[in-house]
This record gives structure tokens, sequence and C-alpha cells, in this order.
């Protein structure tokens, strides 16, 4: 590495600019992903086969998977690092710091909690469906897994299902900052377009929060 | 409300030096007029406790008329008391109503040390602007004003982040205790002008480094420093940082691995 490239990994700047770089591959992936959920509504079979084309990517599925661990793993220790050393930046505490309205808001103030929530949902959500019950059905003369059964199942727990809503809303107060805060990072902010762009983020927030959470109900009621 | 007729109740921080603990003291001050400034109501305090043999409370001023950044202090939990646009010298108490209880503490950040009560050490941005804000030039005469043809608006975005006064409200409004924006506002005035240009890469990365250095948080993009910056400096100056740091830091990654100088 030069020293160049190892200052830039270092710095305040680099690191956030990794942050963006790296929640914004997140964020495309929750698209991804919450497109394939909305095969749910059209029934088993196609869930199914969208689920076992998926996994018959074989080599190609590893690599995007290997590839979101590397993102989220990035995006995870150097969000921990800054915050420590956030915190570590204002030794002493003011009596009663309030803010102006016109800056933080609840949704920038929470990412390090919001973070940790999705953290520790994303291992149970794996346990839960990906790592979870294995059936298998046949569809067209295939024998695949029964991954929509596995869902059914699982969110007929309704405590599964209030903690997957509470994700999601934990998820859509994250992307609302995280998203724009992303272009910001990256020296996208040139004042004339900058309004669009936040207003993009939140209601990209919006879609992913509400999409997840209301699949989620709906599989609830159909499980129960 | 008449002049001259207000009561406050003030919750001020009073520590005698770094080395020791500071506490908030409760003091009331009687006959305050709304045509006073913040300070010239914190001068009438003064003169009562001087008059019973009490320390007077030290805090930084200057200029008085919001041009020198010095009054520096958080009013009820906000920097310059969270007007917009305004230096607390500029804060009038016709805006506090009579028996209001008002907070006022010291800028807190690691990378400002306290000095004495209400004061701190705001040297840390001398070391940032020390480490790039500036040009090299010959000295001498000045070259006429009109040599180099500015555009209007790039000579008005330059004129905007050269503004700032480096009070510090930034860092000590930011969550994170960040001094991004006072570090952006130093970057872009000289980057966007032509006499600035030549060393535009060497100085962001010097001044970003500087800033790590000095204990300054990281900016996370809350725009907390926009909100209570009393010159309205826009925190589009931090996005043009950010620009301009990720291109000098892969420039200099190719000059770095071509042998040339860095
Ligand atoms: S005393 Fe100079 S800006 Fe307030």
């Amino acid at each position: 590495m030069t020293t160049a490239v190892a200052h830039y990994f270092g710095s305040s700047i680099g690191r956030k600019q990794l942050i963006a770089v790296t929640g914004l591959a997140l964020c495309g992936f929750l698209v991804s992903h919450l497109t394939g959920n909305f095969l749910l509504l059209m029934g088993a079979d196609a869930f199914n086969l969208y689920a076992h084309k998926l996994a018959s990517l074989g080599a190609l599925l590893y690599l995007a998977e290997l590839g979101l661990l590397v993102a989220l793993l990035i995006h995870l220790g150097l969000a921990l690092k800054i915050t420590l050393e956030n915190k570590a930046a204002r030794p002493v505490k003011y009596l009663g710091k309030k803010n102006t309205g016109r800056g933080t808001t609840i949704m920038s103030a929470s990412m390090p909690y919001t973070g940790l929530v999705l953290l520790a949902f994303i291992i149970t959500h794996l346990m839960g469906i990906k790592y979870g019950s294995y059936y298998t059905t046949i569809v067209d003369g295939v024998e695949m897994r029964d991954v929509y059964r596995t869902t059914i199942e699982h969110f007929s727990s309704i405590g599964y299902t209030v903690w997957y809503s509470f994700a999601m809303i934990c998820a859509a107060f994250h992307t609302a900052h995280g998203f724009s805060s992303a272009f910001q990072s990256l020296g996208l902010n040139h004042g004339r377009y900058f309004g669009k762009v936040k207003l993009l983020g939140i209601l990209y927030a919006i879609f992913i929060g509400a999409g997840f959470a209301s699949l989620a109900i709906w599989s609830h009621l159909k499980g129960v | 409300m008449s002049n001259g007729n207000m009561t406050l109740n003030l919750k001020i921080w009073r520590q005698v030096n770094a080395k020791t603990e500071g506490k908030f003291v409760d003091y009331k001050v009687d006959h305050v007029s709304e045509d006073m400034s913040f300070l010239e109501m914190i001068d009438v305090l003064n003169e009562q406790l001087v008059r019973k043999g009490d320390d007077a409370i030290a805090f930084d001023h200057d200029c008085r008329e919001g041009i020198c950044g010095m009054c520096s202090m958080m009013i009820n939990g906000k920097a310059h008391g969270g007007f917009k646009g305004t230096t607390t010298c500029q804060v009038h108490m016709r805006l506090f109503k009579d028996g209001d209880t008002v907070v006022v503490e010291p800028w807190r950040s690691r990378a400002f040390p306290l000095i004495k009560d209400l004061t701190v050490d705001r040297s840390a941005f001398d070391t940032i602007q020390q480490a790039g804000g500036y040009i090299t030039a010959n000295t001498g005469n000045a070259q006429d004003a009109n040599a180099i043809l500015i555009p209007k608006p790039i000579a008005d975005e330059a004129m905007d982040a050269a503004a700032c006064i480096g009070c510090g409200a930034c860092v000590a409004s930011c969550p994170n205790g960040s001094g991004m924006l006072f570090m952006s506002a130093k970057v872009s005035q000289l980057a966007l002008l032509p006499q600035g240009k030549a060393e535009a890469e060497k100085r962001v990365l010097e001044m970003v480094q500087t800033h790590d250095e000095l204990g300054f948080g990281n900016c996370s993009n809350h725009a907390e420093c926009e909100a209570t910056c009393p010159k309205d400096i826009s925190i589009e100056h931090i996005a043009r940082t950010n620009r301009e740091y990720i291109a000098a830091a892969i420039k200099h990654h190719e000059k770095d691995r071509s042998g040339g100088g860095a």
C-alpha cells in the first residue's frame, strides 16, 4: 500500500466514504431481496422456483454472498470505530445539549443503535430462514427446497413477526439518513439537487421498511 | 416588558482551570434591559461579582459585532444560543423573558481544552489552518485585482466559505465533535479560486490529516454544524472537501507508485 492509500483508509473522510459505498451496496441488495420477497404473493411455487434458481447459481451466489458479508463487515467495523472515536471527542458532556431542529434528526442520531438492531436482526433472520427448518417440495417435476413453507411457518410466531417489523422500522430509520448521507460523503452535494437526493432517500426508506414489514405481516396472517 | 426590568436566573459553568473540577453556579441578574446584548448582560453580572469581591466569569470576546468569532459559548444547550446566523455578542436580551433560567456552558470538545470558566483554547483551528490554509506566493506589491478574472458565481461561493470566523460553533454543536465544517470552509475558499488551485491537493490531504490528528470527531453528516453556524456556512463545502480529498488521494497514490514526490 502506498502512503497515500494508507492515509486515505485511515482518514476520517476515507473511512466515511467506505461506509458510504458499502452502505449503498447494502441498499442495492435490499431492493433485490424485497423484489424477490414479493413473489410470496404469487404463491408457493413461484417463490420456491425463484429461490431454487438463486440457489442453483452455485459459485456465483457464494461470490455475491461473500461480497455482501465483506461489505457488511467493513460497514459495521468502521462505523463502530468512528462511533467510539466520536464519543471520545467530547469527554465532558453538555448539561442539556439541544439540537436546533435544522440539523440532527432522530434518524441521524440513532444510526449506531438502529445499526446494532439490524446486526442482531440479520443473525436471527439467517438462522430462522436460510438455516431454518428444511422441507422439500416438487415443482414442475423438480425437487427443491420448500422455503415458502419455512417462511410461513416462521412468521406464524407473533413474537418473530413483531421483532421483524421492529427491525424493518429500524432499517427505514437507518436508510432515511444513510442513503442521502452516503451521497454527501462521496461529495455528491452541489446544493441544487441535494433536496431531491434527500427525498429519494426517504422514499427509499419507506419503500424498504413498509415493503418488508407488510410481507412479514401477510405471511403471519397466512400462517395462523 | 419595560426597559431594565428583567430578572434572569443564570446557571453558569465555573472552572478555575483545566486541572480542577468545574461546576455549575446559579446567579441572579436584576435590571436586565432588553436592549442589552448577551455579553453585556454577563458584564453586568461580572460587575456585581467584582463588587462582592468574587472572581469575574471568564469569557472570550473581542469585536462584539459578529466578525471575530471569539464569543464562544453554549446558551441553553445551543451554540451561540442557536439563533439563525447570530453570534453570542449579537444575541439580544429581548429574545429572553423575565424570570427565564439560562444555562451557559463552554464549548465541549477534546480538541478545545478548557482554559477557564467559559473560555476554551481554540488554537487547534490555527493548527489546521497552518497545515494548508494558505497559498504560496512571492511577496511584493499585490497584483491588480482584475488581472485574474473570476466568474461571479465562483467568487460568491468562495466568499461564502471565507465568511467563516472560526468561532468553533460547528465543533461545539456537532454530536460527534467534528471540525469538518471549519476545515472545509478553509479548503473551499482557496480551492475555488485560481490562486489556490495550484496547491489544492496537497492542502486537502494535509488539512484532513491534521484535523484527524487533533482529536476532532468524524463527520457523519448530521448537518447540525450548518444549522448553528453564525455565518451560515453550508455543508456543501464539506461535500467539496470530500470530493477534493478522494481525487487528491488517487493522484498522490499514482505519484507514489511512479516514484514521484508526494
Ligand atoms: S465578540 Fe466578535 S464575534 Fe462576538
